[in-house]
């Protein structure tokens, strides 16, 4: 089983890209489990239909001890898994700590043995990482390699040599990589290039370049992927596209985060080239 | 370590340099501005770092601030629910630990002491946050005792989850109408010491509580008794002298205190301070909002009780009184003259080191003295600099990142109770006739010259200095206690007194005497090392050897 967790900042399209990606994985006939670490638990609607789930934390809260596996995890798009690890409402409590509690709870009812027959585990990771519960995929060998959701706008750039920093830091005591960055492109002058350029500096790769289209947000009105809601539309593609290059990924590095200068600059390169 | 090996010569520079010669260049670059060879014996002081933080790795003798504010100033009253916000272990472990004894005998200053009160977080509670539990745990400590006052305290997580604990006792408080809540952010963290948890709950005491009584106090002469924890009972010996002399202590912060004490302390007319530290926020905040003067008193030593008494029948300046306290000294003393020159031939000449909080370190020198004991070595775990070189540092003292992170509360003359005791020219006589108000020396020019002052003294600090010093009485505590006696020296208690005191006032001294001589002068330390040790029947070596 390969255990993926999706990085990036927040609102770049870590969840839809992950969904989408995951949908393209099951059509393929890959056998996928979703984890939500989003306090939202809006982590698995367009796989579900819906925000139908009952997160792990809610069962943990509402039946005490006495979990099952069946109460926490729900069947969607293509036979996959979908698990919401729930959290406090804003401004409250410990989303971090709820993270770390939700993830052992899986493990201890056995959501990963071998008999479950899982190719994949991805974890859909809240924003940027902001405390120890937030690395917590990225923890004890629990996720193995990562993805990084950016765009070319610089923010998202930001966050996403900030993740390395952690990756980095969690590479060397254990097996995580990175395994690329995923452009969800925001239309931005020279995007693909600046971030093939970011990728090489880091030391990774651009895994896949996904070209905005609203038939993501159409398809999100009526609470699907992509893939399911129009298999024909060209966007549907481009996330089979992006599945089929996780599937053959070979490329894992410990990645070499840029000081903010250099990355000051690699924005100035990219944007003085465009005007 | 037998008493033949004992006569030890020492100098002090030398010392210092061995409790340092252990430690990396850093460490000991800072440790070395914490030890201090005493020079003065005056205000020319030299400069000793006190109250930064400890260094990472050094077992220190300090506590938390949790523990300064809910385990030392609150901890003490008897009629109010305290109530700790956090996980049990922190409640448990501060449950009935302290010896702050307390004689609420019956529903009005119902006690509850004896509880142990907490929220019990789980794991949900840090995710979901507390604040629910929080308003059901004050509302069943309601429904149960129905108290006059609810005190909250926060512990580390709730700090870090962000639980509003001021907003849900503010709520409670509105809701019930008839009790007092109010909460204290001292999560242990925060600050270098439990020094900061004493000055968090001075700032909330005096917020939410002081000048809320609504009974008059009509005695004649009025006294606040601060930084006095009723530890082994030296609360009770106090006021039954003060009582001896018509003096009325109307409240205590806070040994045996409760909610009305402490909320009529702005009615005294004169505050005492004894442990300065922990409670010299109170007494100027009490001077700047009420008028009530403060002096700095000592009950700890016969001489320093009968010095403190005349202080303040000095200040109340009533010939009436100031005879009546003659007559109680005079009738007091010759009990306590009769222990002391009965001990004092088997005490007189010993050494002792004293490494305690915020005054005792100070404070139980007076006692050796009249023992023949010299203090060789003493400091504090949480003094800061006018703790050991006197008040006048005060304006210089740096204010750092960890002490800005305590509140500093702007207190005004209220417009209403504001009422100076003394008028500005009353006070300028009673201070030229000696008596010194808002005064105090601190530790330094008490002590020897060539005594050893160290700040935040450490557990390998503390076993080397017994072990080049040999001092025959060690006072710190419950940390210390099995540690220095493994090393064969008698080692009391000053925070809990073990199981003794009280050792306050004229009777204290007398439980004191008795207590330190049957200590420095038992044999038991001699048999240290078991007889086969020294003198063993059968010996026989290794085949390797």
């Amino acid at each position: 089983m390969r255990k993926v967790a999706i990085y990036g900042k927040g609102g770049i399209g870590k969840s839809t890209t992950t969904q989408n990606t995951v949908a393209g994985l099951a059509e393929m006939g890959r056998k996928v489990m979703v984890v939500g670490c989003d306090p939202k638990a809006d982590s698995t609607r367009l796989l579900l239909g819906g925000m139908s789930q009952k997160s792990v934390l809610d069962t943990l809260r509402e039946e005490g001890e006495d979990v099952e596996l069946e109460n926490i995890r729900k069947l969607g798009y293509g036979g996959t898994w979908a698990v919401e690890s729930g959290g406090p409402e804003p401004g409250v409590g410990c989303a971090g700590r709820g993270i770390i509690t939700s993830i052992n709870m899986l493990e201890s009812l056995g959501a990963y043995e071998e008999k479950e027959g899982l190719d994949y585990a991805f974890y859909d990771v809240l924003g940027d990482v902001v405390c120890g519960g937030f690395a917590m995929p990225i923890r004890d060998g629990k996720a193995e390699e990562i993805y990084i959701v950016c765009s070319g706008e610089m923010m998202a750039m930001y966050a996403a040599n900030n993740i390395c920093k952690g990756i980095m830091k969690y590479a060397q005591s254990g097996s995580v990589r990175l395994g690329g960055l995923i452009c969800n492109s925001r239309n931005v002058d020279n995007e693909k290039e600046m971030i093939e350029e970011l990728a090489k500096k880091i030391g990774t790769q651009m895994i896949y370049f996904v070209p905005r289209d609203n038939d993501v947000q159409r398809a999100e009105i009526n609470r699907k992927t992509v893939i399911e809601w129009n298999p024909q539309a060209p966007q549907a593609d481009e996330y089979r596209g992006l599945a089929k290059a996780i599937d053959k990924n070979k490329m894992f590095v410990v990645p070499k985060p840029l000081a903010i200068e250099e990355l000051e600059q690699l924005l100035l390169d990219f944007g003085l080239l465009a005007a | 370590m037998a008493k033949a090996q004992k006569l030890v010569q020492w100098e002090p520079h030398n010392i210092k340099e061995q409790l340092l010669e252990k430690y990396p260049p850093k460490v000991a670059r800072k440790r070395a501005s914490q030890i201090m060879i005493n020079e003065a014996l005056s205000n020319t002081t030299p400069e000793i770092v006190a109250n930064v933080r400890t260094i990472p790795g050094i077992i220190t003798m300090r506590g938390c601030t949790y523990a300064g504010c809910k385990g030392v100033i609150m901890g003490p009253a008897s009629d109010i629910v305290n109530l700790v916000h956090g996980p049990i272990g922190c409640s448990f472990y501060a449950w009935l630990t302290r010896r702050n004894q307390s004689d609420a005998i019956n529903d009005t200053n119902a006690n509850y002491i004896n509880y142990c009160m907490s929220t019990d977080m789980q794991d949900s509670d840090i995710i979901f946050g507390g604040e629910k539990k929080l308003a059901a745990a004050i509302q069943e400590a309601y429904d149960l005792f129905h108290p006059k006052a609810i005190a909250v305290f926060a512990t580390c997580p709730v700090g870090l989850i962000g639980d509003d604990i001021h907003a849900v006792a503010k709520k409670m408080k509105e809701q019930f109408g008839d009790c007092n809540v109010f909460a204290f952010s001292c999560e242990g963290y925060k600050g270098v010491s439990q020094s900061a948890g004493h000055h968090i709950a001075n700032n909330q005491v005096f917020t939410h509580v002081v000048g809320k009584s609504e009974t008059e106090k009509t005695d004649k002469y009025k006294i606040n008794l601060l930084g006095e924890y009723n530890i082994g009972g030296d609360g009770f010996e106090i006021d039954r002298i003060l009582e001896r002399c018509g003096i009325k202590n109307i409240s205590t912060f806070s040994g045996n205190a409760t909610y009305d004490k402490f909320a009529s302390a702005n009615q005294a007319d004169l505050s005492c301070v004894m442990c300065h530290r922990s409670i010299n926020y109170v007494a100027d905040m009490l001077e700047t909002k009420y008028g009530i003067p403060w002096i700095k008193v000592n009950f700890i030593g016969a001489e320093a009780t009968a010095k403190s008494l005349r202080k303040i029948a000095q200040y109340f300046g009533e010939q009436a009184l100031i005879d009546l306290v003659e007559k109680v000294i005079t009738e007091e003393m010759p009990e306590v003259l009769a222990v002391q020159q009965e001990v004092y031939p088997r005490t007189n000449g010993k050494t002792a080191m004293l490494f305690l909080g915020g005054s005792r370190a100070h404070h139980y020198q007076e006692l050796f003295k009249e023992m023949g004991i010299k203090t060789l070595s003493a400091g504090y775990e949480f003094g800061h600099r006018d703790d050991y070189e006197g008040r006048q540092v005060i304006p210089t003292l740096k204010v750092d990142a960890d002490s800005r992170n305590i509140e500093e509360i702007e207190v005004e003359a209220d417009p209403l109770l504001y009422r100076p005791r003394k008028t500005v020219e009353e006070l300028a006589a009673l201070a030229a006739d000696g008596l010194a108000f808002k005064d105090y020396e601190g530790l330094n020019p008490n002590m020897d010259k060539n005594a050893l002052i160290i700040d935040d003294l450490n557990q390998y600090e503390a076993e080397k200095l017994v072990e080049l010093m040999k001092p025959d009485l060690f006072c710190a505590g419950i940390k210390e206690k099995y540690s220095i006696q493994k090393l064969g020296v008698p080692m009391k208690q000053l925070h809990s007194y073990d199981s003794g005191g009280p050792y306050a006032g004229f009777k204290g001294a007398i439980n004191f005497y008795r207590e330190i001589d049957r200590l420095v002068n038992s044999r038991v330390w001699s048999y240290m090392k078991a007889p086969w040790q020294e003198n063993p029947e059968l010996s026989a070596t290794y085949v390797w050897e």
